[in-house]
């Protein structure tokens, strides 16, 4: 461990900005606190491509019509079992019923819709607010085979 | 030849253009949209593209990169090219087969394979 970096603590709300930066040093915080807890390498994978995603989608689809700067707020805990994410944005939420679901054949070229499904396939809970800009998400450890 | 800035290196090797990413994480919407374009100049390039992309270095790939590989995949089959997949890392391949993209790729587990398989 770096002495000039102090380590990532178990949980913190982040402001993120839709920059590659700022996206970077947030992902970066979240998988520092979750590497302490010897969680394995694909827990890492899921969990980093499920923020990514999770942020992605509030960028571009929950602040398309905000002002660029304008921030995410990403709140993570990590505990020994389970890592606990929320990414809420600023805009005026959607409907994740009315995303079209992206595995079916005729939906299977689509360009965009596959972030909310890879986040549900990872982990053991997805749930987005009423208002449709806040999603909760928990990964569980997977049990040792 | 590849620009300093280039995100993508490529081989030309018996007419397929082997294709290779710089980074390890194509994660970046930024760098996502350079490769896209990136690879689209060397599809159009040519009358009937063959194009293999290996993924030996990648890491991690987000949704908007699988969405940039559908565009590429049209845009060969538009000329009626050849796309084909390889080297992708086991966590990489269960990203394609969550999103059933394996169903629509020519998936090979290396450039040996990959390499056999145009017509």
């Amino acid at each position: 461990m770096s002495e000039l970096t102090p380590p990532a603590p178990d949980s913190a709300t982040l402001s993120v900005t839709n920059e590659p930066e700022s996206i970077r040093t947030a992902e970066a915080q979240v998988v520092q606190a979750i590497e302490r807890y010897h969680y394995p390498k694909a827990s890492l994978f899921a969990i980093r491509l499920s923020l990514h995603e999770a942020m992605s989608n509030a960028f571009r689809h929950g602040h398309s019509k905000l002002p660029p700067h304008t921030p995410v707020r990403l709140t993570y805990h990590v505990k020994d079992q389970e890592v606990h994410l929320a990414i809420e944005d600023q805009g005026p939420g959607f409907k994740p019923e009315n995303v079209p679901d992206p595995t079916l054949d005729e939906n299977l070229e689509r360009g965009s819709g596959r972030g909310l499904l890879l986040i549900r396939s990872y982990m053991a809970h997805a749930q987005y607010n009423d208002k449709g800009n806040r999603l909760e998400m928990v990964y569980v450890r997977p049990q040792a085979s | 030849m590849p620009s300093a800035e280039s995100r993508v290196r490529v081989k030309r090797i018996d007419n397929v253009s082997q294709v290779e990413f710089v980074d390890r994480n194509i994660l970046d919407e930024g760098n996502i949209q350079m490769i896209g374009e990136e690879i689209s100049r060397l599809i159009d390039a040519e009358q009937s593209p063959r194009l293999l992309i290996s993924f030996a270095n990648v890491e991690h790939l987000s949704s908007a990169a699988l969405g940039t590989l559908i565009t590429i995949n049209n845009r060969i089959r538009a000329r009626s090219g050849q796309l084909r997949l390889a080297n992708i890392d086991p966590q990489i391949y269960e990203v394609f087969v969550i999103t059933r993209l394996n169903k629509l790729f020519q998936i090979h587990e290396s450039t040996e394979e990959a390499m056999k398989s145009f017509t």
